[in-house]
């Protein structure tokens, strides 16, 4: 034990001597979650754009005050020729023009249909489509209202409901996966690295001469850095809870307790790594492709995994990010229990073991 | 015959790689105390040799006993029993002089009451008190040797391998570290050395000559050099050295 907490101390004594990684590896977190909740949002609020008005009646400039008032419009421009619309797009300035034909209004109450073009910058399809659906809905907003006292044949009105986050918050998918990739990136990285700088530097060698088990010097090593996980799963859900009000709805306790399962499972695979190879710049290179990449594309956190393509969708299944990337947004988003998540958190605990049971033969093997 | 006063003893010890022999049926004996040279060229065989005797590679054939312990089977206790310097720089540069020290001696299970104690004076004889609480990268190298020599020692161990330990330094500072490793030896403590340098071979009290995995040589240096008919170790080496069939890795 004596030998073992001798080892620790050294490990933390390294860490913190090099103050700059330190500031890295408990910043990031913190950076991610500002980054992904104030600027890489998906969400799309006060987006430029252009109209097009050539009737100027009262139905067109209520529509108009309608879209501008709306949080997700601004109209930036007046257009008052087709062949200005081109060039407003051009200029990037805005995302969605909207024209509205001579006698709008005029046709609206004579013939009974009007028609609206939406012409949107498709450059980014995503934004494109949201744009186009938010315009629509508040044209049919208003189209509802002005027949409200009028009888309609036939009508099916849809009545939509967003369970466990009802205003599409981007925020409700990144935090879970903000996590996986910290808590993979702080462990697997960062195990493999400093395992494999023992090797580099010799002091491996002097460490397999004394008393001190393999198994030991292993643990040892992964001590530190899953405390530095646990301060970062603390600072990841406080940040999360209090200043972009993603609340945890189930129990604080299983969160914690998969977290730590999470963790030591990337743990586990940097120190399976750092048992195949020797150089720190090739330990690096298998973390970041091996797994960063992989925690990023195939987690369901930036793409959906439904969408990919079989092969794809098998080989998700080997990554565990993504099982605990659905973890945590059952856990914590729709506040479930273990009885929803037990199947996933046995996948996770056997890749685990797993991985464990792999690297403690590699590890043996080079000893022989 | 194994005695009390044998502290490594070696029989046809052999150590196979597929069809390579690195180590081919070597038998020698180290008596307690005695700094014993170890030498052959690169890729004799002397790392493999090496690695066996500590512990970390299990033998094909043959027997060896390492401070009365089984190379087989108590590897563990002769862990215990030895301290071990590698040609590579071996402490942490970015711990301090203390920290170092109490790393290894605290790997070695050593209580906080002896670690302090053997700190203060083992600071006091390398003149190193001032730089105690300093970072190792800040030291020069040969204070560094001499300190990686001081904390492979440091647990009082039996017998003490050093692998090249002088490789890189200059020679006044060698000068300096052999007589470190004399006043090892007068305190009781076995070393068992490598190295490339023929003027330190002369410093040994018997050395031994590997050649292709095999033993070659071995005697004290006078005798070596009487009985190849030569004036310096030098000669006794490439003479040797100039058989081997095998290429230097």
């Amino acid at each position: 034990m004596k030998q073992f907490l001798s080892f620790v101390k050294k490990e933390f004594h390294h860490i913190g001597r090099d103050k700059r990684t330190l500031f890295i590896l408990l910043g990031m977190p913190i950076m991610q979650i500002l980054i992904f909740g104030f600027a890489l949002t998906n969400e799309v609020k006060n987006s430029q754009i252009a109209i097009f008005d050539q009737s100027n009646d009262l139905a067109t400039q209520t529509l108009r005050s309608e879209l501008d008032a709306s949080r997700y419009f601004d109209i930036a421009q007046d257009l008052h020729s087709y062949q200005e619309i081109e060039g407003a797009f051009k200029k990037g300035k805005i995302k969605l023009a909207v024209i509205f034909p001579e006698n709008f209004a005029n046709h609206l109450n004579h013939f009974n249909t009007a028609q609206v073009q939406l012409i949107a910058d498709a450059s980014d399809p995503n934004v494109a489509n949201t744009l186009t659906n938010y315009a629509t809905a508040i044209i049919m907003d208003y189209q509802d209202r002005i027949t409200n006292n009028r009888q309609l044949p036939y009508t099916i009105k849809t009545e939509m409901r967003m369970l466990y986050n009802p205003q599409l918050k981007g925020a409700y998918s990144f935090v879970p996966g903000v996590m996986a990739m910290v808590l993979m990136l702080v462990c697997t990285l960062m195990t493999a690295i400093t395992i494999v700088r023992e090797k580099e530097l010799g002091t491996m060698e002097i460490m397999l001469v004394s008393p001190m088990q393999p198994f030991k010097i292993v643990v040892a090593k992964a001590v530190p850095y899953l405390l530095l996980s646990v301060v970062n799963i603390t600072s990841i859900l406080l940040l999360s809870v209090f200043v972009l009000d993603v609340p945890i709805n189930g129990s604080l306790l299983l969160l914690i307790f998969e977290s730590i399962l999470y963790t030591l499972t990337c743990l586990a695979f940097g120190l399976f790594i750092s048992t195949k190879t020797d150089s720190q710049q090739t330990a690096m290179f298998i973390a970041l492709t091996g797994m960063f990449l992989p925690t990023i594309m195939l987690s369901g956190f930036m793409f959906p995994i439904e969408n990919m393509p079989l092969p794809l969708r098998i080989i998700s299944n080997i990554v565990p990010a993504k099982w605990f990337y659905y973890i945590v947004k059952e856990v914590m988003i729709k506040g479930l229990g273990i009885a929803a998540v037990w199947k996933e958190t046995l996948v996770l605990t056997g890749m685990l073991l797993f991985l464990l049971v792999l690297s403690i033969r590699s590890f043996k093997i080079r000893l022989a | 015959m194994i005695t009390n006063n044998t502290a490594i003893q070696a029989e046809t010890l052999t150590k196979r790689f597929g069809d390579f022999t690195a180590v081919d049926a070597i038998s020698f004996e180290v008596k307690k105390g005695e700094i014993f040279g170890f030498l052959g060229a690169n890729g004799a065989g002397k790392t493999t040799a090496m690695r066996m005797l500590c512990g970390l590679s299990i033998p094909t054939s043959g027997k060896a006993t390492v401070a009365g312990f089984d190379v087989y089977k108590q590897t563990e206790h002769i862990k215990r029993s030895i301290g071990y310097m590698s040609q590579k720089f071996s402490l942490y540069e970015d711990l301090t002089v203390k920290e170092n020290i109490r790393f290894y001696a605290g790997i070695y299970g050593k209580s906080d009451a002896f670690i302090k104690e053997k700190t203060a004076f083992l600071l006091k004889e390398l003149h190193l008190e001032a730089e105690a609480n300093k970072l190792v990268r800040s030291l020069p190298l040969g204070w560094k040797q001499k300190l990686a020599f001081s904390v492979a020692i440091f647990h009082e161990p039996e017998i003490v391998f050093l692998d090249e330990p002088t490789g890189g330094v200059d020679p006044v500072t060698r000068r300096e570290f052999w007589n470190m490793i004399y006043k090892a030896a007068e305190s009781g403590i076995t070393i068992f050395v490598t190295t490339h340098y023929m003027d330190e071979a002369e410093y040994c009290n018997r050395v031994s000559i590997m050649v292709d995995g095999r033993i070659d040589a071995l005697d004290t240096p006078a005798q070596l050099k009487r009985t190849f008919e030569v004036r310096s170790m030098d000669e006794v080496f490439l003479k040797l050295a100039r058989k081997a069939k095998r290429a230097a890795d």
